[in-house]
């Protein structure tokens, strides 16, 4: 009799908590769609930020002087490249964005193979690309474009904060450059 | 005494074996119309100097030094020519986009500058690939030009 009364117990809490289970995955599902829609509405391109912030964290590298990380973050940042999809825009554009991402897999292929030096020379034309993939896809942050007027004959690049940090030469001359257009 | 022969005998039937291993050769009769020197207008000395020392492992067409008759030097010859080509070939010159022509031409200023190219062990051979500083600078300026006139 006991143990009839126990198995009853136990199969009412495990009903509970499935119910429990079930309503919390819904309010899961509702969320993810709100986020969709959110992003929908805002009309920016997951993949191309996924590639922003692949270069954002190669450019962080190389202001921190670390070539085995940098090298890393070339790699991902090919990755992410080959992974954009164009589909959803003109001819034209789609001409242009493939002609940009071939650009820039070459140098983040090639910063994931370099030494510093050369890893910062790919670096230049590749934010040159970055900035030509952002002005046609368009970015939900504000971005700063900066420039060092010492660096090859003045080079500039994009950070996602307006302070200065310098990947052309990292610790050497950190706070070098100035914040150039502000891209919103 | 006898190890040394048996390890001499090995070697030289290696040595042999390898040399009907086949390499591919990269020769072509025909120039193709995307070629750099076809599209832009290189001033001759530049030409001659692009062609010596560059369009062995940067082109379609390499003349080949007597050495690569033998193995495994033919086996180097052959992977350095892939590779060249896979970076930088300049019969082809004329399929890539301005984006692409600036890139590598900007890539190719930096690896002259530096001296990474042409390569040490193709130089070392081929005399009259190396540059000299007067040359270095003469080619640098003018390939600079050619990517700001794209």
């Amino acid at each position: 009799m006991n143990n009839l009364k126990m198995s009853i117990a136990t199969m009412l809490l495990l009903a509970v908590s499935f119910t429990n289970a079930q309503e919390k995955e819904k309010m899961k599902m509702d969320h993810s769609k709100m986020d969709h829609s959110k992003m929908m509405n805002m009309n920016s391109d997951t993949k191309a930020e996924a590639i922003l912030n692949d270069y954002f964290n190669l450019k962080d590298a190389l202001v921190a002087d670390d070539t085995k990380k940098a090298a890393q973050e070339g790699s991902k940042l090919a990755a992410s490249l080959k992974a954009f999809d164009a589909s959803k825009y003109t001819a034209e554009e789609q001409k242009e964005l493939a002609d940009i991402i071939e650009d820039a897999t070459e140098h983040a292929e090639h910063i994931a193979k370099s030494d510093m030096g050369h890893q910062r020379e790919h670096f230049k034309t590749l934010s040159k690309d970055m900035s030509d993939l952002i002005a046609i896809t368009g970015t939900k942050s504000t971005l700063y474009e900066q420039f060092c007027p010492m660096y090859d004959g003045g080079s500039s690049w994009l950070s996602s904060s307006d302070q200065v940090r310098n990947p052309y030469y990292g610790s050497k001359m950190l706070k070098c450059g100035k914040v150039q257009k502000t891209i919103q | 005494m006898k190890i040394v022969k048996v390890i001499a005998l090995v070697l030289l039937v290696g040595f042999v074996g390898i040399q009907f291993i086949p390499t591919e050769r990269n020769q072509n009769d025909t120039v193709p119309k995307t070629d750099f020197m076809l599209v832009h207008n290189v001033p001759e000395k530049i030409q001659q100097k692009l062609q010596v020392s560059c369009y062995d492992c940067h082109s379609n067409n390499t003349q080949y030094p007597w050495y690569n008759k033998i193995q495994p030097a033919a086996w180097f010859l052959e992977d350095h020519i892939k590779e060249g080509k896979a970076e930088l070939n300049f019969n082809e010159w004329d399929s890539l986009s301005n984006r692409r022509k600036k890139s590598k031409l900007r890539s190719i200023i930096k690896q002259i500058e530096s001296d990474e190219m042409p390569l040490y062990s193709y130089t070392l051979i081929h005399k009259d690939a190396s540059f000299s500083e007067a040359e270095k600078q003469e080619l640098i300026r003018w390939i600079e030009q050619l990517k700001d006139s794209i």
